[in-house]
Order: structure tokens, then sequence, then C-alpha cells
């Protein structure tokens, strides 16, 4: 039954992102180029998706269990770190230079193009060299393994 | 408008809902992170094949697929794909999981990261377009 979920509730992910026209780059930086002809649906976008998570995740949170599991699979992570402002601000400069970010990265296997092809890898490696990079460390990809649950 | 309100809530919906009965973050850095490097990879792959799968419908039914650009240059397009893989990877999160599920769970992490990466693309992509010129 979660697998069901699972496969169900990617599948309106994915819809959503589609419908949203976060899969097409030329609007994203639309958006973020508030000094040009500036596209504000990405704000539409950001602003349903948030205030339904706000909605939703309050009463959620609540709950003792989620429905089909034992737990929640929450990150215990509080602080406000380097890495999270490096790496946010490393992914801003990706996103800002590309208009990619990943989950439109991944729904456009259904639509790929020229672009993709080079992105898509691109970007899987830049997972790669982060997995490794913090293995000697130990800390990070223990914490990664443990809770999958951020982003 | 409509459309990128309707799917915002979609997505919004289907993070919510994706925490209430399965209590996971429907976060697609995680999801694709546990896809390559964690043990348990079945539920990241069935996502990842729900996302695909949902997005193949709506172009099927004659949704707009993007047009590519053709003056691009694919150099910049590799770097920034190394750039956004390795920087959510870090960050542990990306638009979908601080952006949408962090700031859902009133997360003041979360909220740091999407203020940093919305500020450093609005800044990168002033740049490149009317600095650099690349469009």
């Amino acid at each position: 039954m979660t697998n069901i979920v699972t496969l169900v509730t990617g599948l309106i992910f994915g819809l959503g992102l589609a419908l949203s026209g976060m899969t097409h780059p030329e609007k994203v930086l639309g958006f973020l180029d508030m000094a040009g002809q500036w596209n504000p649906s990405l704000l539409f976008v950001l602003g349903g998706a948030v205030s339904v998570a706000l909605a939703g995740f309050q009463v959620i949170t609540k709950l003792t269990k989620p429905v089909l599991v034992a737990t929640f699979l929450v990150t215990e992570a509080t602080n406000i770190d380097r890495p999270l402002v490096i790496g946010s601000s490393l992914f801003g400069i990706g996103w800002g230079i590309s208009g990619y970010c990943p989950g439109p990265a991944i729904a456009l296997l259904a639509a790929p193009n020229w672009e993709l092809w080079i992105f898509l890898p691109a970007m899987l490696l830049g997972y790669a060299l982060q997995h490794y990079l913090s293995r000697p460390s130990h800390q990070a990809s223990t914490v990664l393994d443990k809770s999958p649950s951020c982003g | 408008m409509v459309n990128a309100l309707f799917g915002g809530v979609l997505i919004g919906g289907a993070a919510t809902l994706f925490f209430w009965l399965n209590g996971r973050i429907a976060g697609v850095s995680s999801v694709i992170a546990g896809l390559l490097f964690s043990k348990d990879r079945m539920w990241p792959a069935l996502f990842i094949l729900g996302i695909v799968a949902g997005a193949a419908i709506f172009y099927a039914l004659g949704g707009s697929a993007p047009v590519p650009r053709t003056n691009f240059p694919a150099w910049l397009l590799a770097i920034a794909g190394v750039l956004v893989g390795f920087g959510t990877a870090l960050a542990r999160g990306c638009t979908s999981g601080h952006g949408v599920c962090g700031l859902g769970r009133l997360s003041l992490r979360s909220l740091v990261a999407t203020l940093t990466f919305l500020s450093v693309g609005l800044l990168t992509t002033f740049v490149m377009r009317h600095i650099f010129g690349v469009i």
C-alpha cells in the first residue's frame, strides 16, 4: 500500500510540476529576472504549493503517526550551518543560470530535449561528487542515509 | 496563472498526502540521492517513476512541453547541473524539500535555505542576462 501511495503521490507531484510551468526554464528565469520582463507565474506556483503544504503539515504534525507507517521520517536537524548556506547558494547559482531545479529536471524525462541530456547527467554528477567528498567526514553521509527526509 | 496556481496546489497536495500517509518528505533532491546512494531504493524509484508518469500524462493530454533554447551554451548547462546537484545535496534539500515541505513544517533551516537559493538565483539571473547577455 505504501508503494502505491508513493507512486500515486509522485504522479500528482509530476503532474503539478508540468502543469505549473516549472519545467519551462524560460518561465523560471522570467521569474528570477526581475530587471527584465518579469513573469510572476512562479509566485503562484510557490504560493499555491506552500499554502497547501502549510495548512496540511500543521494538521499532520499534531498526529502521533502517519497513516500507513510507524513513524514520521523527518530530519532532526535544526541548525543553520555552513553546508546549508553554501549548498543553497551553489544551488541558487545553478538554478539562476539554467532555470532548472531537481524536480522539473526529473519530470522532463517525459519530454526530453538536448538541454536535459546535458543538465541531468551533470546534476547526477553533482550528487555523486558531494556524496564522495562527504565520505571521509562520515557525518554527512550517515545523516543522509538515516533520514532522507528533507529536500 | 490559473495553471501555475493549480499546479502549485497539486505539488503541495502531493507533498501533504505523502507526509500524511507515508510519513516522508517529498523532496526531490533527497529522493534522487536516495535512489543513487541509499540501501532502500524502492521508494525513491517509485516516486521518480511517478513524477515522470505524471508529467507524461500532462504532455500526452496536449500540455505544452518546453521548447529548448537554441543558443544557450551547453557548457553553462553542464556547470549549472553540477552546481544544482552538488548544492542541493550539500544543503539537504531543494525547491521541494526546503521550499515546499520545509516551509510547510515551519522549519527555520528551510526558510534560510529558501531565502538563500531564491536571492542567489535572482542575483545570478541578473548577472547572466544583464551583464553577460546570456538568454
